[in-house]
């Protein structure tokens, strides 16, 4: 191989890197005419829906990498929605939507029964939800799942609010973002400072086998996260930053690119854990500050009117900041703080 | 139908007595029904437990409020929780204590009762020196309860107590249990005084055997 | 095989004889002892395969038996009072989405204030979950009842609740026949679901259905359990043919439990009787074919009142008894025609529909509707209180002679109530009714036993 073959892919497509073909191992489980299409077109997503995407790209790469054997649980929410308007099905695997904050249950029980008549080898189980269905209402079965050491994938896709019904706050809602529920009137317009909930580090609390993060900017990253999960046995967490166009009140057409200043920013670390540590990052190429990704949503324009409130924003930076020093995010900058 | 309930506190085994109680007469194919007052379970409060023994089928589930026959098993109770509440003048009462029933106290119930009915048995010291735990106290009081009443014979609750504990445990309880019997036996033998052919008669209710019907005699 | 043991293991054996392939507990008075004596058998390898899941709650619990059940695994659960509350959700969906799960209700009261004791509140709040509800009246019918409940909810594709009260059958030691593993093998087949999660056959479960479908699925949920209604006797009477006796009939004894019309006479300590075929295992009757008054009851209370009522019948007192072993579906011919020549009907419950009344008595009126018999709702034993004999009679002797009012609370301490009623019209911040109340009686109370 010649010297220039030697270049560093930093943005790999489905198919090509710049104006170069892929080799077929690298390309995306997306360009295979063979993929499984496990959420196949037709659903009633919205126009630029971040989880629509995210949820195609992690199950087609989890039934690769399970050979078509799974069996999904999903909590209600968006996907749940709008991928099963009755009496149509976007879902060409096993699935079952149970209630909003048992998923990780109904995949406890789903794994058990795989066990139970010994087929847990062959088959294997994802549980799903949105934020909401995750980090608020569903954070004790999730807890549970992870302490039992049930053999389970769980997907949490968070797009930051409750979004199915109409917009509201959930425990993964960042703050001064404005929803229904913390709107953006009064002194402090917008969700409130609190110190958030990370669902991710508390499922390194819980030191299982794997926990990443993913991003839709990052999809060929987020399936390549969902292969190594499908390698690994017992509980296994996987955290997906997936945009909301409606809800956050960006552009549907640059829901990637959204996602992309949210993890250069330093707001969404990308980041692998292994047993409770952290032991791969995705490291920010080119930094931004953060009023680069809060002034593409509507759901931060009260942050900019009429005058730009600059303690706030700098909160909010200082929240990257310190994603950027914990994680080690940029390359002069090592992580642990 | 023959009822006892049974007084104690917790941890000293009142459930198990009265589940003990119910096995041995199961063992003699009969029915019995044991169960406990209920309530969330706490060390030193006091306990109370039920059995009822029939030859058919027990429907009733109603706590024993009329019994045939207390075992009480700590005296401390005696003044602090209506022990004898529904005794019928013709009861059994058996207690643990090395003291008499004028002692305790309770003279006054013995007035109109027959006597030999009414005893009381060391079971915490003969648990001890036989079993070597005083908690065994319970299977004690059940030896002595089989001699006094004869509704179960020492045989079939020895098996019920072999059954429920292994090994050198169940053999300590099971030889506690049959030094309370003989106690008891004693002590009625002492009761009934001489009899005509010029030995202790046979106390009343010592059951001999698992088809044997009761020897009732007479005091 | 006749064994002297505790209700709790008596069911759990029961339960295991029926080869579960999940189960999942969360630990609530009093049905702790269920669930340990399943952990046992299953750690100890006598039950296999099985999975024991320990889950976080109830309702976790009764969402791993939601997924394992979907997933073609026979599971089972067991809980009581708020345990079952706290998985109410998961029973409305475990029964819409038809899921053939068999739990156990060890019947407690709900609080405030919390209570451990017996009452049949907990049940009762879920009698429209649609899940079917069977009323156990003793150990002998609790185990059986779990036996027949995999068959039923099975066939029926729709979950089944056994109820059984608690602490006074699951923690009584009596006799109970236990059947054998080969007998039940022979009355069970392998779990053949309906639907089933399977990467063979990709199916979708739990879509979101509108006002176009929903009505018509949900019938089905009502469709089950009026062919419930037809399946529960014939099950019963299948029962008896596989095993050789009604399901709580006590081997060896009179005083049977359950249907299936066998001798009819009702002797002084007669076989209880269900009357024709088709009513068995609905209900049971005793002594009530020629009764005057009746009294309508469910669980382990009906022993008691049959001893009672045979007192009576001794002294000439025209009265009977029928229990009501399935409530839900409830069975509104058999109740109607049980209580058909009856002058008057006494619904005696261990549970009170607040700012209404009686909650059985309210079916049972829906029975009755058009008859001209006088009906009494009598509240008793609720957070555990004691259903004794004496008061029994003395209600009774009311009724006979009419003076039994309409709606009565059995042994209901009405100064007490009076006492706090004062309280509170003479202050608003009069305190916790509870805790006034305590106070007033003591905490500890060196009354009768």
């Amino acid at each position: 191989m010649s010297p220039a073959s030697t270049i560093r892919f930093y943005q790999t497509g489905s198919i090509a890197v710049g104006n170069r073909l892929l080799d077929p191992d690298q390309r995306s489980v997306q360009a295979d005419e063979q993929r499984s299409n496990a959420i196949t077109c037709g659903h009633r997503a919205c126009q630029g829906c971040g989880e629509a995407l995210g949820a195609r790209y992690a199950l087609d790469a989890a039934m690769r990498a399970t050979g078509g054997r799974m069996i999904a649980a999903n909590a209600t929410g968006c996907l749940e929605v709008f991928s099963t308007p009755y009496p149509e099905s976007s879902w060409r695997l096993p699935w079952i939507h149970s209630l909003f904050a048992n998923a990780p249950a109904v995949s406890t029980g789903i794994a058990a029964a795989l066990r139970a008549k010994g087929l847990d080898r062959d088959i294997r189980v994802v549980g799903q939800g949105g934020d909401g269905g995750t980090v608020d209402i569903g954070m004790a079965c999730l807890s549970g799942m992870f302490e039992r050491g049930d053999d389970v994938l769980y997907i949490c896709y968070d797009n930051e609010a409750y979004m199915n019904t109409g917009v509201q706050r959930s425990g993964a809602t960042p703050p001064a973002a404005r929803t229904t529920t913390t709107p953006a009137v009064g002194p402090a317009p917008g969700a409130s400072f609190t110190q958030g909930k990370s669902a991710p580090l508390i499922a390194m609390a819980h030191e299982i086998p794997y926990v990443a993060t993913a991003t839709v900017a990052e999809l060929r990253d987020l399936e390549a996260k969902v292969a190594t999960a499908m390698t690994m046995r017992g509980p296994r967490y996987l955290h997906v930053f997936v945009p909301c166009p409606l809800g956050w009140g960006s552009d549907p057409r640059e829901t990637i690119h959204v996602a992309r200043l949210a993890q250069q920013s330093g707001l969404f670390p990308v980041f692998e854990a292994h047993d409770g540590e952290v032991t791969g990052v995705t490291p920010i190429r080119r930094q931004v500050p953060v009023e680069d990704y809060l002034r593409t949503q509507a759901r931060f324009a009260h942050l900019f009117k009429p005058q730009p409130h600059t303690e706030t924003i700098a909160r909010i930076q200082a929240q990257a900041d310190r994603n950027i020093r914990r994680f080690g995010l940029l390359p002069d900058v090592q992580g642990g703080s | 139908m023959f009822e006892v309930r049974i007084h104690g506190r917790g941890g000293q085994g009142i459930v198990t007595a009265a589940e003990l109680l119910s096995l041995a007469a199961f063992d003699e194919d009969r029915y019995a029904q044991a169960f406990p007052s209920f309530g969330s379970e706490r060390m030193g409060a006091p306990v109370v437990s039920f059995c009822r023994v029939d030859e058919r089928p027990i429907r009733t589930r109603e706590p024993v409020s009329e019994p045939d026959a207390l075992i009480v098993a700590d005296p401390t109770l005696l003044h602090q929780v209506d022990v004898f509440g529904g005794l019928g003048p013709d009861g059994y009462v058996l207690i643990n204590t090395t003291r008499s029933f004028d002692e305790l106290g309770l003279g006054e119930l013995a007035t109109g009762r027959r006597r030999e009915r009414l005893l009381t048995v060391p079971a915490a010291e003969l648990a001890r020196e036989h079993a070597g735990r005083a908690v065994a106290a319970n299977t004690a009081l059940l030896g002595g309860f089989a001699a006094l009443c004869g509704q179960i014979s020492l045989d079939a609750l020895a098996r019920a107590i072999s059954e429920r504990f292994a090994g050198a445990v169940g053999e300590g309880n099971v030889a506690a249990a049959r030094a309370a019997h003989g106690w008891v036996v004693d002590e009625l033998r002492q009761i009934a005084g001489p009899g005509p052919d010029g030995g202790g008669r046979a106390p009343a209710g010592e059951r001999s055997g698992a088809a044997a019907g009761r020897t009732m005699v007479e005091g | 095989m006749q064994q002297q043991i505790e209700g709790s293991r008596a069911v759990a054996d029961a339960v295991a004889l029926c080869r579960p392939e999940v189960v999942c507990a969360y630990p609530i008075s009093p049905q702790t002892h269920i669930v340990e004596r399943l952990a046992r058998l299953v750690s100890g390898g006598e039950l296999a395969p099985c999975e024991y899941v320990n889950v976080e709650s109830e309702f976790a619990a009764m969402s791993v038996a939601i997924g394992a059940c979907a997933t073609g695994a026979r599971a089972y659960t067991a809980t009581a009072s708020q345990g079952l509350l706290y998985m109410s959700e998961a029973l409305y969906n475990a029964s819409g989405l038809g899921l053939p799960i068999v739990m156990t209700v060890a019947n407690r009261a709900i609080g405030a204030p919390i209570n451990i004791w017996n009452d049949h509140s907990d049940s009762m709040s879920q009698r429209d979950c649609g899940w079917i509800q069977l009323y156990a009246q003793s150990n002998q019918h609790a185990l059986d009842l779990h036996i027949q409940a995999y068959r039923l909810a099975e066939e029926l594709s729709a979950p089944v609740m056994v109820c059984m009260d608690g602490f006074i059958l699951t923690h009584a030691v009596e006799r109970v026949d236990m059947p054998s593993q080969a007998d039940v093998d022979a009355w069970l087949p392998p779990f053949a679901p309906r639907q089933r999660l399977d990467p063979d056959e990709p199916i979708t479960i739990g879509a979101m259905v509108g006002p176009e479908a929903f009505m018509e699925v949900k019938y089905l949920a009502h469709a089950k359990q009026l062919q419930a209604l037809e399946s529960i006797p014939r099950v019963a009477c299948e029962f008896r043919d596989a095993f050789g006796r009604d399901a709580g009939e006590a081997v060896g004894g009179a005083g049977t439990v359950g249907g299936g019309g066998s001798d009819g006479a009702g002797g002084a300590t007669g076989a209880t009787t269900g009357g024709a075929g088709e009513t068995a295992g609905l209900i049971t009757t005793y002594r009530s074919e020629d009764a005057e008054t009746i009294v309508v009851a469910l669980g382990s209370v009906i022993g008691t009142i049959e001893d009672t009522v045979d007192e009576l019948r001794a002294e000439g007192v025209s009265v009977g008894v029928v229990g009501i072993t399935s409530f839900r579906p409830f069975p509104l011919h058999a109740v109607r025609a049980a209580l058909a020549h009856a002058t008057r009907v006494v619904v005696l419950e261990k549970a009170l529909a607040v700012g209404l009344g009686g909650i059985v008595a309210d079916n049972v009126h829906t029975a009755l509707a058009g008859r001209s018999a006088h009906i009494h709702t009598v509240i008793a034993g609720l957070g555990g209180r004691p259903i004794v004999k004496a008061s029994l009679r003395a209600m009774l002797a009311d009724a006979v002679a009419d003076r039994l009012e309409q709606l009565t609370f059995m042994d209901m301490d009405w100064n007490i109530v009076e006492r706090e009623l004062q309280r509170m019209r003479a202050s608003r911040a009069s305190g916790p009714h509870a805790e006034n109340i305590l106070r007033d009686i003591g905490t500890v109370a060196a009354g009768p036993v």
